[in-house]
Parts: C-alpha cells; sequence; structure tokens
C-alpha cells in the first residue's frame, strides 16, 4: 500500500498525522520536511523570549519521538521539487514518491515590505523556530528593537521584548495595535498596557530605508516622513502570505491561498490545510482551525468524506500587559462596535445591520469568565 | 473529576483519563499536572487551559 503522503511538518501536518493513526494504525503515513520535524507551538515564538526560552527548549517532541510514537516515516531536510498530480507522485531532491494520497500542509512566508537601504536584507523575520534560534541569538548584547507591523504578531513580540528588558518602538501605517482585528478603542487599550512597559509606537508610519548604522552595529532607519530613528534590530513582523508556488506549478488551483472546499479537498486525492490553504473561500491562519480541520480530514482520509465544521473560533491573543480574545466579525459585515466596561477589562460587541452580534474582543482580567457566555451568543 | 480545555486549540484534558502518554497518570488533578506539561496537540503551555463543563 503506498502511504499517505504530508508534505510540512508543522502544526497542521502533525495533527493530521495524529489524527489518522488513531483512526488507522496500519496504514503507511509519510512526512516530508524541509526543516529538522521537531514538533513544537508556533505560538510560542512570539511568546517565550521573556521565560527566557531558548529555540532547542521549545521543541515539545523532537522529530524521531514523534516517529515512533504515532508509527510515522519522515524525511527531514527534504525539498518537494514537484508534484505529479496525474501520477500520484511526489519527487523530491532525492527520491519520486508515489503516495495513497496526499497532504499540502505547507504553511506561509512572512510577507516583507519592499524596503530601500544597504541593511534591508539584515531584517529578521520569525516564522518557525529556527528563525527564532537566530532572532535571539542577534538579541544577545543589544537595547532596542524595532517592529515592524503592529498587529498580532508585532504587538505579542513588542510584549514578550519589553518584559524580558529591551526597548522597543513599533512602527505601523494604521491607526492602532491590531487594526485589522479589533476596533480602535480596544486597540487603544492594548496601546495603553504596552506603553506603560516602555513600548513606543510610531502609528501613521511607515519605515522606508534600513541602513546599516555608520559604525556598522545597528541600523538607521528613515521613516515616511523623514524622521531618522537608531536601532539595533529590526524584526518584520506585516503578515503571512500563503504558500502556493508548489500548488500552482503542479497544476492545482490558487487563490489567496490553495483552494480547497469543505472536505479540504483541492484534487482528486490531494488535499490541503493549514495556513497554506482557503477552505471553502477562508484563510484561517490560526491554530484551532487547524487541529479542528484535521480531526475531519482525518476522517476523510480514512474513507468517511467528512466536510470540516468550524465552530467559533475566537483567537487568543498573547500580550500578557492586555490579554485579548478576539472573534472578528465576517468579512465585509457592516455594523457597530460597542463597548461595556467591567471590572478589569472591557466587552466590545460588534452589533450587525440586523442588531445581531456577528463579533466580539474581550480584554484583560475578564476573558475566562465570559468567554463561554459570548461564544454562546455569537450569531 | 474535571475537564479542562486548551483555549489555544480545543484539546480536552480530562482528570479521569490523563495523559499517560506524556507521563500524566489517569485520575490526575489539574492541579497536580506539572507547569512544564504542555498541550499534546498544539504544544502550547498549561497556562492556556481553562476548566469547562462537559
Amino acid at each position: 500500500m503506498h502511504p499517505v503522503i504530508i508534505i510540512g511538518t508543522g502544526l497542521a501536518g502533525y495533527s493530521v498525522a495524529r489524527e489518522l493513526r488513531k483512526l488507522d494504525p496500519a496504514q503507511p503515513i509519510t512526512l516530508i520536511s524541509a526543516d529538522a520535524g521537531d514538533f513544537y507551538a508556533k505560538p510560542m515564538l512570539s511568546n517565550a523570549f521573556a521565560q527566557g526560552k531558548n529555540a532547542p527548549q521549545l521543541v515539545n517532541t523532537p522529530m524521531e519521538k514523534m516517529a515512533e510514537q504515532h508509527q510515522l516515516t519522515i524525511l527531514a531536510h527534504t525539498r518537494v521539487v514537484s508534484i505529479d498530480v496525474a501520477g500520484k507522485t511526489v519527487h523530491t531532491v532525492n527520491d519520486a514518491l508515489p503516495y495513497h494520497k496526499l497532504v499540502l500542509a505547507i504553511g506561509a512566508d512572512p510577507i516583507r515590505l519592499p524596503l530601500g537601504g544597504n541593511g534591508a536584507d539584515e531584517v529578521l523575520s520569525v516564522n518557525d523556530i529556527a528563525d527564532y534560534g537566530v532572532f535571539r541569538g542577534r538579541l544577545e548584547g543589544k537595547q532596542h528593537v524595532t517592529i515592524l507591523g503592529g498587529g498580532l504578531i508585532g504587538c505579542e513580540f513588542a510584549n514578550d521584548l519589553a518584559s524580558a528588558g529591551y526597548q522597543v518602538t513599533v512602527v505601523d501605517p494604521g491607526t492602532h495595535p491590531l487594526s485589522s482585528l479589533i476596533p480602535q478603542g480596544a486597540g487603544q487599550e492594548v496601546q495603553q498596557a504596552l506603553e506603560s512597559l516602555g513600548v513606543q509606537f510610531h502609528f501613521g508610519r511607515s519605515v522606508q530605508v534600513a541602513d546599516i548604522a555608520a559604525d556598522g552595529d545597528g541600523f538607521t532607519l528613515t521613516e515616511d516622513n523623514g524622521d531618522i530613528l537608531d536601532t539595533d534590530i529590526v524584526l518584520s513582523a506585516v503578515g503571512l502570505r500563503p504558500r502556493t508556488t508548489l500548488a500552482q506549478s503542479a497544476g492545482l488551483p490558487t487563490n489567496r491561498g490553495i483552494v480547497a472546499d469543505a472536505t479540504l479537498r483541492v484534487a482528486d486525492d490531494v488535499y490541503a490545510i493549514g495556513d497554506c490553504a482557503e477552505i471553502d473561500g477562508q484563510w484561517r491562519p490560526y491554530v484551532m482551525p487547524i487541529t479542528t480541520a484535521a480531526r475531519s480530514l482525518a476522517q476523510t482520509l480514512h474513507g468517511t468524506e467528512t466536510p470540516v465544521h468550524f465552530p467559533a473560533m475566537p483567537v487568543l491573543v498573547k500580550t500578557p500587559a492586555c490579554p485579548l480574545l478576539v472573534n472578528p466579525p465576517p468579512r465585509g459585515e457592516t455594523g457597530e462596535w460597542q463597548q461595556e466596561v467591567a471590572e478589569g477589562g472591557s466587552i466590545w460587541q460588534f452589533i450587525n445591520q440586523a442588531g445581531l452580534m456577528t463579533g466580539f474582543v474581550l480584554t484583560g482580567k475578564i476573558i475566562a469568565a465570559n468567554r463561554q457566555r459570548m461564544i454562546s451568543a455569537l450569531r | 473529576m474535571k475537564t479542562w480545555q486548551c483555549i489555544v486549540c480545543g484539546y480536552i484534558y480530562d482528570e479521569t483519563a490523563g495523559d499517560p502518554d506524556h507521563g500524566i497518570a489517569a485520575g490526575t488533578r489539574w492541579d497536580d499536572v506539572p507547569d512544564d506539561w504542555a498541550c499534546p496537540d498544539c504544544g502550547v503551555a498549561k497556562a492556556d487551559f481553562e476548566m469547562v463543563e462537559i
């Protein structure tokens, strides 16, 4: 029997493997990974610094242990070159591997803004555990970090680094933190909490030029209004872009992500899951959609076609200075945000034109006490 | 015996069942699960769990 081949050993790839193994002890499963294949929690990358964790300490389960625990064949440090969909074969740099079914779990790349200057290539992004190791190494002995982007990841890093004693400046063209997810008022709560840790925000600004500083140590950044900012490290956190090139060159449908239907099917015997996938028209680059989709995909791979049903999946933003639980309204929904102030935080509800609550944000210490109630009230 | 849910990924920790694959015996109360235990499904820390009634 040919194996189910899963490309990618991030949360998506490993979740599918684990769920499928629960259903089928005998089905051979092969995972192919461009990196070391160790299992770790990606959300910790923007959250582990203040805890003093280095990259090896973030590994939950090493690759060998994953292979043994779930009876998997794992090809680490192996790049997939192409997929032959008609011939049901994956071509790696070393081999041609025939598959029974194929799962694309290849993730997303950090978006890089076009920057001028001789330091542009030295701007870091942290998208995997190896990037985290590099970032941590560069921070050694430094003091000031500039973060490009004040969204979810940018704010998590700002909180983490400020808590670890670094001076942090966040540059963002919008008006408030997490501007694509939360209303301005909630953003101001986050902003004030981070400012109280010493974080500085430059809103309505973007960095245009990143030059290596004249003394060779650190950067001189130029913002769009001409302001100069001297800094030691620059971290770009302006969002992710699904990896679609491999699918595209195999003739598979792609849009924003790899296009999959509600059963995660892309084409005959080919499926996509996680940050690379656009499932039923939506891209959901968060943890809970991945673990949820993995359970239904395992059923489908095992022979029972099962569409995924996503429940309400609010996202926890790991900014301990002002924790947030965010369930944004559907894209394009019109309506308005209403605030209810509570002891230790606030409740923001998005009321649409029909008077229904279709999104919410909880801030501060009231999250646990209100989470279930808000999820049940969502329409 | 209570159940706890990982609010990042949805994994349920059931005190009755424990998590024997990761060294947590059946019947281990949540309070007695060590702080360095991580969610077996998504890997986040124990602090990201909350109690749920099921």
